[in-house]
């Protein structure tokens, strides 16, 4: 996130597009709806299904899924159209806006009405009039936006929306990313990504190289990019990729087209799994390792407003199990490093060193201090927002997005769009929500949402048996039969690994940041017959 | 910020323009009863229990009343002893307030607040009926309203936390007593399970499910830590007894939750004591897997590791870290991947 959870107090409206806020970021959904509902702020819902935060909106666009980019285009086509965007700081902080609008031009509420299969164009005029008038208004968005093969795009949509509005760099404004997991950001701020080390710091700079090679005190590394998650499962495949070692990961269960990543995994000639649980992964391993469980260990954590927390040992681990970090050394240690971390803190104050902006926090700072990076020395307060005065690239550039289509259409054999995500009660594959009792009771299995009227055209009642296919695989799964889904829309929840929506996911990625299409595919449900 | 200065029980003490009585005491470590008031909610000002003298004469709730220089509070004298205890004693004589059963016991604002003021027992109210017991319907809350000393703070909580508008109270006087929704049943009714009214009632009327028969309040120890979960990061005390088991999870007002949690941050850490869990290393020989010691499974994952790397070069060696493990072992494990096999197929499931 540019901004901080706190500033939604300060915030005079929020735009929520492609996150179920109240069900995925419940704690945050809740400040949201306190504001909207009892403070009288304003709110306008972008999604395709009728989450709950679309009861309170002013406005909520139920969009075809996949169609985010060409609505953005088109509230800004009307804020140029009317001459409603910030000039002021378009011109004094921005570049690039010649080229966005010409871009615009065409995005028409009619044009993106049609695209995005709302009824009423003139809503988009109305809400983009609103947002004009709410400075700040923060924009909150999360994997409904970036879960597409347009996902870079639209994410870079979200940012020439609040550009143009002027709320990039104010307090209460910002584009705010909302990270599924707790420490996403952790691990892509630790350099776990294949282009680049701590901070962003990309591998392919020589300078970089040598900066890394004299704090390992090592020669040698790497300056090639290496394989993303989805990469490298179709390079075990083509029998390049020979060896794999996942901790704390389970992609059976969570990444698209399942059948793919199992054939993946039994072409690997090793195969090493560390996990708390022996996960559907995990058991296509050659040696599994026991690790411990968050309450069972001490560690830092960086949450969605990069705000760096500490984790506390709270129980004894179970049996055996050992941190995951040691481990990690173990096995270093065997192939001949020298490394002699003996607490989680040790390797903290190796990352400050190599990572500029965690340079300033330490372990008592964060355990006392409210600390969010870029935090580069001991005395700085840590970062509220970014972009203040200005951005990181000093001006900040207008990219002109095009809608594209999703990769998959849909046609007369395959005529539902599916789209899949979270519940309140469960997480990702369960591995967890699974095994707690209230949680697993609240909802015990999985589901399949289709809109009255399919059920009718379909003949399908609520609770019953169902098969949902895509051109990738089937599965048996109950209806549940609501108007939360657009028709013509399916919805599935993927925490569930007997009915798993992975199966019939696509795995087309986005070009750019190979992040997978999971939000959209085409499908058919179809009555089982006795 | 407009400065203010004041006296309490003889002493200086400051505070802002808009502030009450009742938070420049407790901010400045002076402690006054209270029932219904609490930091996370608007103010009551219905129990009277912080009632104070203002500038030697009149007598106001504490929580309501906003501070002006010069100010002078009386926090307890004789005659605001005898009120005190006279509340007390009608919200002891209206309910049921066996704490030998009670999930609160120990733990419980209400009970302190009888001891403190040495109140010893009473008669029931004439008029007193049998309340609410609802201890089956929800599997996560549990309700007793025999010790409901309507103050309010569920109703609040819901409202202006969860913000979900479970709880409200029906009828009036005598008769008064919380619904949730329409009058149903908690199960029933549009609860998310987020706890919030739980951990705000000063009484043992709400309690939660999941706590029963794991150890009486004073057995158990709480160390913070921080949600497993969402991006959010929420900050939680965790509970646990003497045996070393889990028993409940509290939102630690430090984090960027203030306070609150939802349904997963409350009681989705069942997993980590699950007998389901890994609990030593396994080697897998002719498609079966086998347990193994640390070293063994070690030596062999080295081993491997170094052979394929030297066979087919660092580049075919890949791995995936995990955005559930900390920062440091994320970064251990990208150093791992860097210095040790050389490649940079490091990836995790940040797209996923
Ligand atoms: S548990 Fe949460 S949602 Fe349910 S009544 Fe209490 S505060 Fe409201
Ligand atoms: S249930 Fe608890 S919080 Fe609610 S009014 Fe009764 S005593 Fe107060
Ligand atoms: S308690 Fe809920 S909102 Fe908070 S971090 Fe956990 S999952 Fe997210």
């Amino acid at each position: 996130m540019t901004n901080s959870i706190r500033e939604t107090t300060v915030s005079r409206g929020f735009l929520v597009i492609g996150s179920n806020t109240t069900e995925n970021h419940p704690v945050l959904g809740s400040m949201i709806k306190k504001e909207v509902i009892n403070n009288g702020k304003k709110l306008i819902v972008v999604d395709p299904r009728k989450i709950e935060l679309s009861k309170y909106a002013d406005y909520y666009f139920a969009i075809n899924p996949g169609t985010n980019i060409a609505i953005l285009n088109g509230f800004m086509h009307v804020l140029l159209k009317e001459g409603l965007y910030d000039k002021n700081y378009v011109e004094t902080r921005c570049e690039g806006f010649e080229a966005l609008s010409k871009t615009l031009e065409k995005y028409t509420p009619e044009y993106v009405a049609e695209i995005c299969g709302i009824d009423n164009p003139e809503d988009i005029v109305s809400a983009a009039r609103l947002m004009a008038g709410l400075k700040p208004m923060a924009l909150y968005y999360s994997m409904g936006i970036t879960q597409f093969v347009s996902g870079v795009n639209g994410v870079k949509s979200t940012a020439n929306l609040q550009m143009l509005l002027g709320n990039m760099g104010v307090e209460g404004g910002g584009v705010n990313p909302l990270r599924g997991q707790n420490n996403v950001q952790g691990a892509c701020d630790m350099g776990c990504l294949p282009n680049v080390y701590t901070a962003y710091q990309p591998v392919t700079s020589e300078d970089n190289k040598a900066k890394f090679e004299a704090a390992w005190g090592v020669s040698g590394l790497s300056t090639k990019p290496g394989l993303t998650l989805l990469e490298m499962f179709n390079q075990a495949i083509a029998g390049n990729v020979k060896a794999m070692y996942t901790m704390g990961e389970n992609p059976v269960g969570s990444d698209p087209n399942q059948h793919h990543i199992i054939e993946a995994l039994e072409a690997l000639e090793f195969f090493v799994a560390q996990d708390i649980f022996l996960t559907e992964t995990a058991k296509y391993a050659d040696v599994v390792f026991p690790a411990c469980a968050f309450l069972e260990k001490e560690g830092s954590v960086s949450n969605t407003e990069r705000r760096v927390q500490l984790m506390h040992k709270v129980l004894q681990p179970q049996g055996e199990v050992r941190d995951d970090w040691w481990i990690v050394m173990q096995i270093a240690n065997r192939m001949g490093a020298k490394w002699n971390y003996t607490k989680a803190e040790d390797i903290f104050e190796e990352i400050r060193n190599v990572t500029p902006s965690y340079a300033g926090i330490t372990y008592d700072r964060a355990e006392w201090n409210l600390l969010q990076w870029p935090c580069p020395n001991v005395d700085h307060p840590g970062t509220q927002y970014l972009h203040k005065e200005k951005f990181s690239r000093g001006l900040g550039l207008f990219t002109p997005i095009e809608y594209t289509p999703p990769a998959e259409g849909t046609d007369s054999e395959y005529p539902m769009i599916l789209t899949t995500g979270r519940i309140l009660d469960h997480f990702h594959t369960g591995t967890m929500t699974r095994n707690s009792k209230v949680l697993d009771e609240n909802v015990p299995e999985g589901y399949v949402e289709l809109n009255p009227n399919d059920a009718e055209n379909f003949n399908i009642k609520n609770g019953e048996l169902v098969s949902v296919s895509s051109r990738r695989g089937s599965i048996r799964i109950k209806a549940r039969v609501t108007a939360k889904t657009k028709p013509n829309v399916v919805f599935i929840p993927f925490h569930f690994f007997e009915a798993c929506a992975n199966v019939l996911t696509i795995d087309a990625l986005d070009p750019l940041c190979k992040i997978p299409e999971y939000k959209v595919c085409s499908s058919r449900i179809e009555k089982i017959q006795p | 910020m407009d400065q203010i200065t004041l006296t309490i029980d003889g002493r200086e003490v400051r505070g802002e323009k808009g502030q009450t009585v009742l938070e420049v005491a407790l901010k400045s470590g002076i402690k006054i009863p209270h029932l219904c008031y609490h930091p996370k909610i608007s103010k009551t000002g219905a129990c009277r229990v912080c009632l104070v003298r203002i500038n030697g004469t009149i007598l106001k709730a504490s929580c309501v009343e906003p501070i002006t220089e010069g100010m002078n509070v009386i926090t307890e004298d004789e005659e605001i002893v005898k009120i005190r205890k006279w509340i007390l004693e009608l919200l002891l004589s209206d309910g049921d307030h066996n704490c030998l059963y009670c999930e609160a016991n120990g733990a419980c604002e209400f009970q302190s607040l009888i001891q403190r003021y040495n109140i010893g027992e009473v008669k029931p109210d004439r008029q007193r009926t049998v309340k609410e017991v609802d201890y089956e319907s929800s599997n996560a809350l549990r309700r007793n309203e025999n010790r409901c000393i309507l103050c309010g703070r569920c109703v609040k909580a819901c409202k202006e936390i969860q913000v979900m508008n479970v709880w409200s109270f029906a009828e009036r006087g005598s008769g008064t007593h919380l619904v949730a929704d329409d009058d149903k049943n908690i199960g029933d009714s549009s609860c998310a399970k987020c706890g919030t009214c739980v951990q705000l009632c000063p009484t043992g009327a709400l309690s939660f499910q999941t706590v029963s028969g794991k150890g009486a309040n004073w057995e158990l120890t709480s160390t913070p830590s921080i949600c497993i979960y969402c991006g959010v990061g929420c900050k939680i005390d965790f509970y646990k007894n003497r045996e070393g088991v889990l028993v409940k999870a509290m939102g630690n007002n430090t984090g960027p939750n203030n306070g609150h949690l939802c349904v997963k941050g409350r009681f989705g850490f069942d997993f980590v004591q699950s007998n389901k869990r890994l609990t030593t290393p396994l080697i897998k020989k002719n498609g079966v897997f086998e347990e193994a010691s640390w070293d063994e499974a070690l030596d062999l994952v080295a081993t491997r590791l170094t052979e394929i790397k030297e066979k087919y070069g660092s580049d075919s060696i890949g791995s995936l870290s995990s955005a559930k493990c900390t920062n440091e072992e994320n970064y251990l494990m990208q150093k791992f991947m860097r210095a040790v096999i050389g490649t940079n197929n490091i990836d995790h499931c940040a797209r996923l």
